[in-house]
């Protein structure tokens, strides 16, 4: 062996050739975890699940809400009186965004409803804070356990968000933008199709 | 070579030959000296320096426990639910391991709280330990990490919304953030997809990391010694004649002996948690978690578990601005980051609680009340003190409880960002040369 006589080292080529390999190891190793985080995503299964789903709306009575599950997520339907709908429009004060304009929801959901057909109310029952499922507080005043002045709505109990009957968000609610509501579209007088609507979204 | 100038081992009778015979090959007697029968610990250590050594005998007791579960639970939407009510009903001596292991992760907590409050009174995150805190603060946010992944792993309807609530955190980010919760997830919704992945990082990630952060912690820990109730170096004033420090004695066997009554203790309440109160009223294992998880319909009153609950309620107390929900999330984050920034906060000249002026005794008061409040209205519904009166009609009306979890949100932010201030301007006591008890 010969010993390593310290003047002829080339300290400059050592820090190079130091550089060079660390930074190639670190893009070899950012390159492996590609797939492994890649892996997190979605899988095919999850993303082909996901199927519309059907429902009979003309078996809801009048003031009654039934629930469907689409893409893992609960959907209501409910069927408003013209009382519920009167009182909509009076909401509208007390509202954060009465017109929903930063909402998610299709194009053709227009107006202060929220609804294709006024009385059929289609939404997707999760709340836009942080993803509990308000539950339904239809009665107006006290009888509804939500004080006096409640005008009817949804409650959500995780973090005491307020919507009214068109899932419209109360002022004050730590939810920031109105609950969204899914595609859907009337594939008969009686039967909606939730998921999908006339452009085949 | 090391091994010709070893000398043989020596007091273990029959072992000598043994023992010699592995000493040759590894640091056997270099690491029993150093770390156990020759460190040195401060000889007036109290009550409060239990804690730390009996986290680790609940982190063995959690392994143990949970590796035994691992044996017939069944990390599956489909079939989690059913495997763990098997496990509670039909595997011989099932109940018992599952309530170890339940019991085992409010238990580690209690002790990581009363082991951190230890740190904060006397000073120990001060010079020289900046490092063994700040291990000790990862220690802290595995823990935090490997209990939230464990408690989806029942699949109960506490389970999955609890889940469901703080996937969602993320999902508050501007831009990025739905995309994010998705690949936590790994779906639209909390679904198997991601209860696969969370049996994957509570059984083998985080406990890997876990471990090596204690490891890290103790030798941190044993490179600068140990602090004590007074925050007196005694490496300062070491025997002449010995080289020790006069006023430390070796951690084996006084220490061991003092740890082994804690134990002793400890053990005995665990048991009776155990056998007598394993669902602690409802805080240990939430009612709602017997109720398999059911996508479509959130329970009425949704809470985390207690060791959560101070977070949870600062999480509540800050609304929404700018149509972004982010902020509660951003304090909520910054309670537990701010713990890192600690050692540099502190301005005084003393170290422990002994020795600190009436300035840093409120403040360290104020902080203490705001933390178990906290933690009791995260537990407890938002209007659960009432709303105030209000002077016009609205809609929703403010809780009492949510002002008063805003005023001790910043209580708690005031002990440690005004820290440079009033530990400065404080009138200190002065601090002994030896330690007191």
């Amino acid at each position: 062996m010969t010993a390593i006589v310290l003047d002829q080292v080339d300290e400059k080529k050592r820090r190079f050739l130091i550089v060079a390999t660390s930074a190639a190891g670190a893009v070899a190793a950012g390159a492996v975890a590609v797939p492994f985080l890649g892996s997190w995503f979605p899988s095919a299964r999850a993303l082909a699940a996901g199927a519309p789903v059907e429902i009979d709306v003309s078996k809801i009575e009048p003031g009654q809400q039934v629930t469907v599950e689409w893409r893992g997520k609960p959907v209501w339907v409910m069927r408003r009186t013209p009382e519920m709908l009167a009182q909509l429009e009076k909401n509208d004060g007390f509202l954060a965004d009465p017109q929903s304009k930063s909402a998610k929801q299709p194009e053709y959901v227009k107006g202060i409803a929220r609804s294709i057909k006024p009385e059929v109310f289609v939404a997707v029952g999760v709340c836009t804070h942080l993803g509990c499922s308000p539950s339904l507080k239809k009665e107006v005043g006290a009888a509804s356990d939500m004080g006096a002045d409640w005008p009817g709505g949804y409650y959500c109990p995780c973090h005491n968000s307020r919507f009214d009957l068109a899932a419209r968000v109360f002022k004050g609610s730590p939810a920031p933008t109105n609950l969204d509501i899914p595609p859907h579209r009337y594939v008969n007088d009686n039967v909606v199709l939730v998921g999908e609507d006339s452009k085949g979204a | 070579m090391a091994v010709l100038n070893k000398p043989p081992v020596t007091g273990a009778g029959p072992f000598n030959g043994i023992l010699t015979w592995f000493d040759q090959r590894f640091p056997l007697v270099a690491l029993y000296k150093s770390q156990v029968a020759e460190y040195y610990a401060p000889k007036n250590m109290n009550v409060w320096y239990f804690f730390g050594s009996l986290a680790l005998l609940v982190l063995v007791i959690q392994i143990v426990s949970g590796i035994f579960l691992t044996m017939n639970y069944k990390p599956s939407a489909e079939h989690a639910f059913a495997s763990v009510e098997y496990i509670m009903r039909d595997v011989p001596g099932g109940w018992i391991i599952r309530y170890v292991h339940s019991t085992g992760a409010s238990a580690f907590f209690i002790l990581v709280y009363l082991h951190m409050a230890r740190g904060l009174m006397y000073g120990s995150y001060r010079k020289p330990r900046e490092l063994t805190w700040i291990f000790g603060v990862l220690i802290y946010l595995c823990l935090m990490a490997e209990a939230f992944f464990g408690y989806l792993l029942p699949w109960g309807q506490m389970s999955f919304w609890g889940a469901q609530v703080i996937i969602n955190l993320f999902a508050t980010i501007p831009i990025i953030g739905e995309d994010l919760s998705v690949w936590i997830r790994g779906d639209y919704n909390v679904s198997d997809a991601t209860l696969n992945r969370f049996f994957a990082l509570h059984v083998v990630a985080i406990p890997m990391a876990l471990l090596g952060l204690v490891v890290a912690h103790l030798m941190a820990l044993h490179e600068t010694g140990s602090n004590n109730p007074d925050g007196v170096e005694i490496y300062e004033n070491l025997n002449p004649k010995t080289g020790t420090p006069v006023d430390g004695i070796p951690f084996h066997p006084y220490y061991t002996v003092k740890d082994l009554v804690g134990v002793a203790v400890f053990l005995i309440v665990f048991c009776a948690i155990v056998f007598f109160a394993p669902e602690m009223g409802g805080y240990f294992l939430e009612y709602n978690n017997f109720v398999p998880a059911d996508p479509l319909t959130t329970p009425a009153h949704i809470a985390p578990v207690w060791y959560f609950t101070p977070f949870y309620a600062m999480l509540r107390a800050v609304p929404s601005f700018f149509n972004m929900q982010v902020w509660g999330v951003l304090v909520m984050g910054g309670a537990v980051m701010i713990l890192f920034a600690l050692p540099w906060l502190d301005r005084g000249k003393v170290k422990s609680i002994r020795y600190r002026g009436p300035i840093y005794k409120g403040f360290f008061a104020a902080f203490v009340v705001s933390f178990i409040v906290l933690g009791y209205l995260g537990v407890e519904p938002t209007n659960v003190w009432g709303e105030f009166p209000k002077a016009v009609p609205m809609i929703g009306g403010d809780y009492v409880a949510t002002w008063v979890a805003r005023v001790l949100t910043a209580v708690y932010f005031a002990f440690f960002l005004l820290m440079p201030w009033y530990t400065a301007a404080d009138q200190e006591k002065p601090v002994p040369s030896r330690v007191t008890w």
